[in-house]
């Protein structure tokens, strides 16, 4: 290669060497703030600062839903399957929203341990498939709970 | 091999190449992204849990893919600027910048058609999305950029060494869902492993992906055409050429 055009070269990689440092600093330095939310295991190491606008995400604990039959207000933790939190929201959920689907809560945490809610948005997987693929998943994982159990039956007589 | 290479910068020989080429782009582009399409949006079978809505990913994917991939292709060409001043790289940036800012922008409305239903938003301040807005940012500073400096050379390497600088920001969106925490979903294809899809889901997808390649490879051909033929009007082979047009 012709030694100006070896130059011209050297210079382009030192300039993009240069940029990806500096971008890879200032990125790293405000990771905290890059994060969209906090997990439940942040929040219950205390890393989440108390009556400040905060987001919340993981998924919705199965079992975890309850309902109020008058309003609104449901109740549901959040898991990232170590820690969870609990979180109280008065308004209408996305339609995705489901037990064992994830979620961003955006809210304050309060003094009590709670989080409370001013909107819920789903967060869904990069997994797609038919629903006819999902039903035979969910039948066979049905079928395999079922033998475990018919088997300790089995050893119960 | 560096014959070719110097060949291909020459801006006639390049024109030549293209006119024979842009016929196979445009139809096998338009086969392939009209079957994507029509396969993905009709025939595919709906996702278990988004339903039909999914389906938008029969658009978003590719022209995201794309916006990232035009990108790249520019930053190469912005290499071959800098260093060997080929005035055919220059070119392509140019006449690539603006079908980049149209595939970005695709891509950021066809995802907040998406989030609202999905998600519950159009939009929120998270790592991919405001990575993505800072790609049509930058195409829209290179296109300003090439078009406030009239003299060629200067333009040439003012907006090669902008296209360098905004490259970092590629791996950045490529990463950020891996990187932190956000709402957009991690990647369903990843090279090492089998795409967390069924194939008759991801085919279409990767139908209509080739496709828009194809379509943008043809229309990159167009542009840069036009841009030669407008640099080089006072050439003796442009004058010949409009000639035997006019004939």
């Amino acid at each position: 290669m012709h030694p100006i055009r070896r130059k011209r070269l050297t210079i382009v990689l030192f300039l993009l060497a240069g940029i990806a440092v500096a971008v890879g600093l200032t990125t790293y330095a405000l990771r905290q703030n890059i994060n969209l939310f906090y997990d439940p295991s942040q929040i219950a190491a205390g890393e989440a600062p108390l009556d400040v606008r905060i987001r919340a995400g993981g998924m919705v604990e199965e079992g975890s839903v309850l309902r109020d039959s008058e309003s609104l207000k449901v109740e549901f933790k959040v898991t990232d399957f170590n820690s969870s939190v609990l979180v109280e929201y008065t308004g209408i959920l996305p339609d995705l929203f489901a037990e064992g689907q994830g979620v961003v809560a955006m809210g304050r945490m309060t003094d009590n341990g709670r989080f409370v809610a001013d909107q819920v948005l789903a967060k869904h997987d990069e997994n797609y498939m038919p629903p006819e693929v999902a039903e035979a998943l969910e039948r066979a994982s049905a079928a395999k709970h079922k033998a475990g159990d018919s088997s300790s039956a089995d050893t119960a007589y | 091999m560096w014959q070719f290479f110097h060949k291909l910068g020459s801006p006639k020989w390049f024109f030549g190449i293209a006119n024979r080429l842009m016929p196979w782009l445009l139809w096998g582009g338009a086969v392939l992204l009209l079957a994507g399409l029509v396969w993905g949006l009709a025939f595919a079978p709906k996702d278990y849990l988004q339903g039909n809505s999914y389906r938008i990913i029969f658009i978003h994917v590719p022209s995201a893919f794309l916006a990232q991939s035009v990108y790249i292709m520019m930053a190469v060409a912005a290499v071959v600027t800098l260093v060997w001043r080929m005035k055919l790289a220059d070119v392509f940036v140019k006449a690539a910048a603006p079908v980049g800012a149209v595939l970005t922008f695709l891509a950021l409305f066809t995802g907040a058609v998406w989030g609202k239903p999905t998600w519950g938003t159009w939009w929120i301040w998270d790592a991919r999305l405001t990575s993505m807005l800072i790609l049509l940012f930058l195409y829209f500073g290179v296109i300003a950029l090439g078009a406030a400096i009239s003299d060629e050379k200067s333009s040439a390497r003012a907006v090669a060494v902008l296209v360098l600088v905004g490259v970092v920001n590629i791996p950045i969106i490529k990463y950020s869902v891996e990187w932190w925490n956000t709402l957009h979903q991690p990647a369903t294809f990843k090279l090492t492993e089998k795409p967390s899809m069924p194939i008759e889901m991801w085919l279409p997808l990767l139908l209509s992906v080739l496709g828009l390649y194809l379509i943008f490879g043809w229309f990159a051909c167009l542009r840069m055409q036009t841009e030669i033929l407008t640099r080089e009007r006072r050439t003796r082979w442009v004058k010949e050429l409009v000639q035997a047009e006019g004939n």
